[in-house]
């Protein structure tokens, strides 16, 4: 498996949405490093004739009747808002939207 | 007067039903004593003295007024700050969410006010569950009660710490990989991670969904039964819920502290115990495996070959699925917002400067880790891999419950660490639950029972574990060893605890 | 932005392949995964709960209701049922997704390989290939304050409302659409009405494209003949009217061929419509955008519709469109073409109804194909706009049958209707239009014009008939026109005793 440069560090972080100072990015590309290669020892057995096991517990068809049920306030919705105006959540300016 | 906080919540729930005590008199008692010792131990994040006092107070009039009430009612309660709790700061360990007050219960928060328990406050613990030391929490290091200069094992050590420390008879704490068994070991308490689906999920500020489970932290097997039962059984909020009611798990306590097990089958794995376990901890497994035998159970040693790649499976799925979980904290609705220090201030850069400060390493690191394992081109190397070996993980244990009824390990291959001396890497780290993490993997039940003290004079657990949905059977087992191990010792373990404050 | 090229030019050069993606909202009670009531139009953020608004510890729950809604959709349009199917995570940041991720479906649609036979406005029949119809939630709301125009402090900013997140959708996705020529742009808005259609006659949906409960995401490359490669596709999003659907690809197809004529390549991305101006332009180019880290939900399991439910589902089913369509020409006796202008016009339903109300196929189809769609036209509004209802034509129609009017006043009737007078019956009691049909009231003003008109008279009288129209014409024109000409004409000839 190949090794997690810097460079990758910060496109992933990027994805993820986190901003790193750049000792931060220097530390967990070695960090990271190390852990993807200690963890990539998975595909050893993933052979495919082997199914994926997304949960735990077989289940299936759990679903709920189309009834309503109460609404939560707005004024508990908007309680925790850093911003809000007119009953709705204030956000910075998104880019590249019409 | 006999000091209310040494009671198991088992004997107080019955002077209270007795009405030899008020719940105001043993919330009362537990409030003085976290202002005692919380100090040194920090245990708590949030103590909610006045509420807790309220409940006790309406618990104690109704029960004067003749009301039935729930076996545990007034018998306090210490909850992880990770279960969401109306009216009650949850932070989960994290400066994303400072001050963050949820405007709903979690499913198992409502069921512990609706039987009358009396909420003490909420627990320290590693952000957002990640680690096994309550060092990753952005409030401070809680201290192992045993030794103030160790960690209580995490991510729930305040949980484990305030039973251990007598500042809570019964505290709630959430189990990704050990979280639960591992802080239990480690400062002498009993910790159950119940069968996935077994107790609701809804409310639980989610680390890594298809692993998490939160459970009982106490003092003894039959009150984590107790608490069990209470917190258990179907909730229609959570779609992984366990629609079958639970199997009577106080009463497999009651029978299994009777001491007899004969016609138990008990499984050693092979794989979780010998090299990389400290050596006192191996002694006193071993010689918990004479007393399950001298009670009657037949042990016999089980493989489970694909154990070797837990560890690595787990780091895969508990990153990817805490990288899509953790995305919601971003600023925008609750919690902190930062602004970037320059540069124009959109939505994006807003994101990006609030995750940046608000998460603390292990978070970034992980978060990054599960992106990345996620990330296009890397899916089937890593993420779906991880999946198969679960498969296998399965497996394993579908054979070893084909011969035995249930397996056992050490919980933890070592005793409590020195705060600060894995902190600098990771990996070390994460072996802590190299004993604990298959059960998640696999989605079944699992106890840490103490099972006396490594030559360092620190505790050590021992671990049970049952196929999916037989939860009785921990307590059978569990029950019959605590009982044995008292006998031996000649009172709980935690009696040999040194005085705090 | 270079000369557009000329459609018919471009068309006669380049073939163009669609493929459409069209979202429709289920006109379910609740959302897809918590019980928030969603009802149109309420106050911002008064339909969530702590699952819509995606807060830490809240988990969803399968609304099976929309899964039946999807099942339903999927079995219209030809399509198998998955026996398992599961819903993913779609991760991306995005201040309207309250989670940051969408749940969706991803490699596991609960239906898929389907097919829609699209009628075009001449009858030519297009099949069109859906590669898959999966259930997903809708996003909250951003309304943009500030802007170039109110720029304050600088600052620009958006204001969130999530009633609309997690609001069931499904999204109906098509094979390449190939083979369609010249005819790309109307096909492809043929397309999305017949699904419109389709999800009302379900009831699935409102399906109102104006209130944004059905939006189609427009793809189109051109290759430069049949037989070629695939060409590098645009999406153009959001396309919200079954007019702009044509316009924008019509639009496309100048484009990319102007692009392709000056030698250069088409970029692969996102491209926003404007309705105002009729163009596209290039959205934003996002870095990540294509990479979702798809992962199954782990906090969902899989959805499993037994065979008898899916059974159940099919025999349920509606008569859909286009067989509805078939059969009503049948028993209609319409002409290929004439049943064609009916549905163009947006005439079936009136006219079905207007026959429920007792007209006969051909006097309903001459009202709303005739007078009416001429002042439907006269006034720039839908048939179905009209203050008058397919009810009242049926009456008007009645009155007629009955020879208690004639066709021209019938008019005069219409006039009343819809101008709010009342119902047919009521206009012509109170304008006093009913024909005239008393003798004695005739006779009178028969014996007047016998007078007028001596010379007429002997002209009969000698056994010439020809000239009789002259005395009906002033009789009618005495009774304005209420008298019963043929009565008229019977009482006359009597009168003069020929
Ligand atoms: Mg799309
Ligand atoms: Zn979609």
């Amino acid at each position: 498996m190949s090794t997690i440069s810097r460079d990758e560090v910060a496109r992933v972080a990027a994805l993820a949405r986190i901003e790193l100072r750049p000792d931060e990015l220097d530390r967990l590309a070695g960090e990271l490093d190390v852990i993807v290669e200690s963890i990539a020892k998975v595909s050893q057995v993933a052979t495919p004739d082997v199914p994926a096991t997304s949960h735990p517990l077989p289940m299936s068809n759990v679903f709920r009747a189309d009834e309503p049920q109460p609404a939560l306030p707005v004024d508990d919705v908007l309680a925790a808002a850093p911003e809000a105006e007119d009953g709705r959540f204030a956000v910075p300016q998104i880019l590249g939207e019409e | 007067m006999t000091d209310l906080t040494r009671l198991s919540a088992a004997d107080l729930a019955e002077k209270l039903r007795h009405r030899e005590v008020t719940s105001v008199e043993a919330t009362q008692a537990y409030l003085d004593r976290i202002a005692a010792v919380d100090g040194s131990v920090h245990a708590y994040l949030h103590v909610n003295a006045d509420e807790a006092l309220a409940t006790a107070r309406d618990v104690d009039a109704r029960r004067a007024a003749g009301e039935e009430l729930h076996p545990l009612a007034g018998v306090p309660i210490a909850v992880k700050d990770v279960v969401v709790t109306q009216g009650m700061p949850s932070t989960a360990g994290s400066k994303i969410l400072e001050g963050w007050v949820p405007p709903y219960d979690a499913t198992l928060v409502e069921k512990i006010r609706e039987a009358g328990l009396p909420i003490l406050g909420k627990t320290n613990m590693d952000e957002f569950a990640m680690g096994s030391s309550t060092e990753h929490s952005a409030y401070g290091n809680t201290h192992n009660p045993w030794d103030l200069e160790r960690i209580p094992g995490g991510s729930g050590g305040g949980s484990a710490a305030a039973v251990a420390a007598f500042t809570a008879p019964l505290a709630i704490g959430t189990d990704t990989g050990g979280s639960i068994r591992q802080p239990g070991a480690v400062t002498g308490t009993v910790g159950v991670k119940p069968t996935y689906g077994g107790v609701s999920r809804y409310g639980l500020i989610a680390l890594a969904s298809s692993l998490d489970q939160a459970g009982p932290v106490t003092r003894t097997v039959l009150d984590s039964a107790l608490l069990h039962e209470l917190i258990g059984g179907h909730d229609p909020r959570d779609s992984t819920s366990i629609p079958e009611p639970l199997p009577p798990l106080v009463e497999a306590a009651k029978q299994g502290a009777l001491g007899d097990l004969s016609g138990v089958k008990v499984g050693v794995v092979s794989q979780l115990q010998g090299e990389g376990y400290q050596a006192g901890v191996q002694t006193r497994f071993e010689e918990s495996l004479d007393l399950l035998r001298q009670a009657g159970a037949e042990v016999v040693e089980v493989s489970c070959p694909h154990f070797e790649y837990a560890l690595a499976a787990y780091y895969l799925i508990l990153p990817a699925e805490a990288s899509s979980n953790l995305a919601k904290f971003d600023g925008m609705r609750f919690g902190l917002r930062v602004e970037p220090e320059e540069g124009p201030v959109t939505a994006e850069r807003v994101m990006a400067a609030t995750r940046g400060a608000g998460f603390g390493d292990e978070v970034k690191r992980r978060v990054i880790l599960g992106t990345y394992a996620l990330s296009a081109g890397y899916y089937d190397a890593y993420y779906g891999s991880a999946q198969k070996v679960r498969t296998l993980i399965q497996r394993d244990f579908d054979e070893a419950f084909a011969q035995v009824d249930v397996l056992v390990s050490p919980t933890a291959p070592t005793t409590a660490f020195k705060l600060g001396e894995k902190l600098d890497d990771p990996l070390a780290m994460y072996l802590n639950d190299v004993a604990t993490i298959p059960a998640n993997l696999a989605g079944i039940p699992g106890i840490s029972v103490p099972n006396g003290l490594s030559d360092d004079g620190l505790p050590v657990g021992f671990q049970v574990l049952a196929p999916a949905k037989a939860d009785d059977r921990l307590y059978r087992v569990g029950a019959a060893l605590e009982s044995a191990l008292e006998k031996s010792w000649g009172g709980p373990l935690l009696d040999r605890a040194p005085e705090l404050g | 932005m270079t000369q557009l090229v000329d459609y018919a030019d471009a068309v006669r050069r380049f073939d163009p392949v669609l493929g459409i993606e069209v979202h429709v909202e289920l006109g379910t009670r609740t959302k897809m995964f918590c019980p928030a009531e969603v009802s149109f139009g309420g106050a911002p953020n008064t339909q969530t709960t702590p699952v819509s608004l995606g807060l830490p510890g809240a988990l969803p729950v399968v609304n099976g209701t929309a899964v039946e809604y999807a099942i339903r959709i999927g079995l219209a349009l030809n399509c198998q049922i998955a026996e398992s199917c599961r819903f993913a995570r779609k991760n991306y940041f995005y201040p309207d997704v309250p989670k940051n991720f969408q749940t969706s479906q991803y490699d596991e649609p609960i239906a898929f390989d389907g097919w829609l036979d699209v009628e075009l406005e001449d009858g030519t029949i297009h099949r069109v290939e859906i590669e898959r119809a999966h259930m997903e939630e809708d996003a909250g709301k951003n309304t943009h304050v500030g802007g170039a125009a109110g720029r304050i402090h600088g600052a620009d900013y958006s204001l969130v409302d999530y009633n609309r997140a997690g609001i069931p959708l499904v999204e109906i996705v098509t094979k390449p659409i190939t083979g369609v020529g010249d005819r790309a742009p109307e096909v492809a808005r043929a397309y999305v009405q017949a699904l419109r259609d389709i999800f009302r006659v379900l009831d699935v949906s409102e399906a109102r494209m104006e209130r944004g409960n059905v939006r189609a995401d427009v793809n189109l490359s051109l290759r430069a003949t049949p037989d070629a490669p695939l060409g590098t596709r645009t999406e153009t999003k959001n396309v919200n009217s079954f007019r702009s659907v044509e316009r924008a690809v019509r639009y496309e197809v100048s484009r990319q061929a102007a692009i392709l004529d000056a030698g250069d390549t088409v970029i692969q991305e996102t491209r926003h419509w404007h309705e105002d101006t009729g163009i596209t332009t290039s959205g934003r180019v996002k870095s990540d955008a294509e990479d979702y880290r798809y992962f199954p939900e782990p906090d969902l399991v899989p959805v499993e519709p037994s065979r008898e439910w899916v059974e159940e589902i099919r025999a349920g089913l509606p008569e859909l469109p286009q067989a509805r369509r078939r059969r009503l020409q049948d028993e209609w006796g319409y002409a290929d073409a004439e049943m064609r202008d009916v549905v163009n016009a947006g005439a079936l339903d009136l006219i079905e109804a207007t026959i429920a109300a007792g007209s006969s196929p051909a006097a309903a189809r001459k009202w709303w194909m005739g007078e009416l769609a001429r002042r439907a036209k006269q006034d720039e509004v839908e048939l179905a706009e009209l203050s008058i209802t397919p009810a009242q034509i049926g009456e008007l129609q009645g009155l007629i049958d009955s020879g208690r009017i004639n066709d021209k006043i019938a008019r005069q009737v219409l006039d009343g209707v819809l101008a709010g007078e009342g119902d047919p019956e009521q206009v012509v009691a109170a304008r006093g239009l009913e024909i005239v049909s008393d003798d004695g009231a005739l006779l009178s003003a028969i014996d007047e014009a016998l007078a007028a008109q001596p010379d007429v008279v002997e002209k009969v009288r000698g056994g010439n008939q020809g000239p009789v129209g002259a005395i009906i014409g002033a009789v009618m024109k005495s009774t304005k026109g209420q008298a019963d000409a043929k009565r008229v004409r019977e009482l006359v000839l009597e009168r003069i005793g020929s």
